[in-house]
């Protein structure tokens, strides 16, 4: 049930370069050259997004929604974008993408073997990932 | 509502810890390891300072993801966080932050504590090693993570009869984080 209402999670290095991409039962329709041009896509409408901002300081979308998915959007002070897409309405989603965070650092970074800026292929983080998004909702709530 | 950053106490129980003197043997056999296969302690140096960079640009991101806090609105406030928030999280101690410019934009980050250290007695043949360069390296790549070039020197050294460990910390640029829009930039 609680699996059902991500479609997908993307995570963008600063320069726009997808590094991560895991699906979670979207129509299936995205190969890896679609997943790569998307995510650089949405890289530079969020800096256009910026852009449009009347008053500085803005940090880019965070929330874009559609009528049938929503797309949460989060940036580190580093430059690294995380992003979901889910259902409409799936609630705490900046929580699971600060917790995403949190094992990024915890897994991915702190891997001396990880380059930084290239693709993630880490287990402990596909592993630890896999555990976040299957927890129930009210456990995330809880954190 | 993004969540509260966390005071360095807080922080500071959050996160795993290892036995102190794991850590500081360990950062002396590292130490001493460059010593014997660099020979030069000016190399040494270099490659402690290298170290520590390749740590900051890693440590920044578990740093910002835990400790919660938002984007500096200026570089003091940024020394404020480094040596209250951030030594405390992964040293277990704070720095005190002094001696600013007129223009803000270098500052000294004091400690009296220095975990480090302990047990350390520079002979005389490796006067000129600055032991705890892997520090100013981490605070030089951290920052350089968050669009801030600095220059980060130690002034003062309790190895070397100082009565406290002092980095100078001095900021030489923000890069703006902007995107190049125009054609002609």
């Amino acid at each position: 049930m609680a699996l059902a209402a991500i479609y997908n999670l993307f995570i963008i290095n600063k320069s726009g370069g997808l590094i991560y991409y895991k699906d979670y039962g979207s129509a299936g329709r995205m190969d890896t050259n679609d997943s790569l041009r998307l995510a650089s896509l949405w890289h530079s409408m969020h800096a256009i997004s910026q852009q449009l901002s009347p008053t500085p300081g803005c940090n880019g979308i965070d929330l874009l929604q559609a009528h049938n998915f929503d797309l949460h959007c989060f940036q580190s002070l580093t430059g690294t974008k995380f992003f979901v897409v889910c259902e409409t309405g799936a609630p705490n989603m900046e929580m699971l993408l600060k917790v995403i965070y949190e094992l990024y650092t915890d897994f991915v970074l702190k891997n001396p073997f990880y380059e930084m800026e290239m693709p993630i292929r880490c287990e402990l983080f596909d592993h630890n990932l896999a555990q976040v998004i299957q927890k129930d909702r009210v456990a995330l709530l809880g954190r | 509502m993004p969540p509260a950053p966390k005071s360095g106490d807080a922080l500071f129980a959050s996160v795993d810890r290892v036995n102190a003197e794991l850590f500081t043997l360990t950062y002396g056999a590292i130490v001493r390891q460059l010593l014997t296969d660099l020979e030069e302690v000016e190399e040494v140096n270099k490659q402690l300072d290298q170290m520590g960079y390749n740590i900051g640009t890693r440590l920044v991101d578990e740093f910002l993801a835990k400790s919660n806090v938002s984007r500096c609105v200026d570089f003091k406030e940024t020394a404020d966080v480094i040596a209250k928030l951030g030594f405390k999280m992964f040293l277990g101690v704070t720095a005190t932050v002094t001696n600013w410019d007129a223009e803000g934009t270098s500052c000294s980050l004091v400690l009296e504590d220095n975990p480090l250290v302990d047990f350390v007695e520079l002979p005389d043949t490796c006067q000129g090693l600055q032991y705890c360069n892997l520090l100013s390296g981490v605070i030089r790549g951290a920052l350089e993570m968050v669009s801030m070039k600095t220059e980060v020197t130690w002034v003062r050294d309790m190895l070397r009869g100082d009565d406290a460990y002092e980095m100078r910390v001095k900021l030489i640029k923000q890069v703006p984080e902007e995107y190049p829009y125009k054609d002609d930039d």
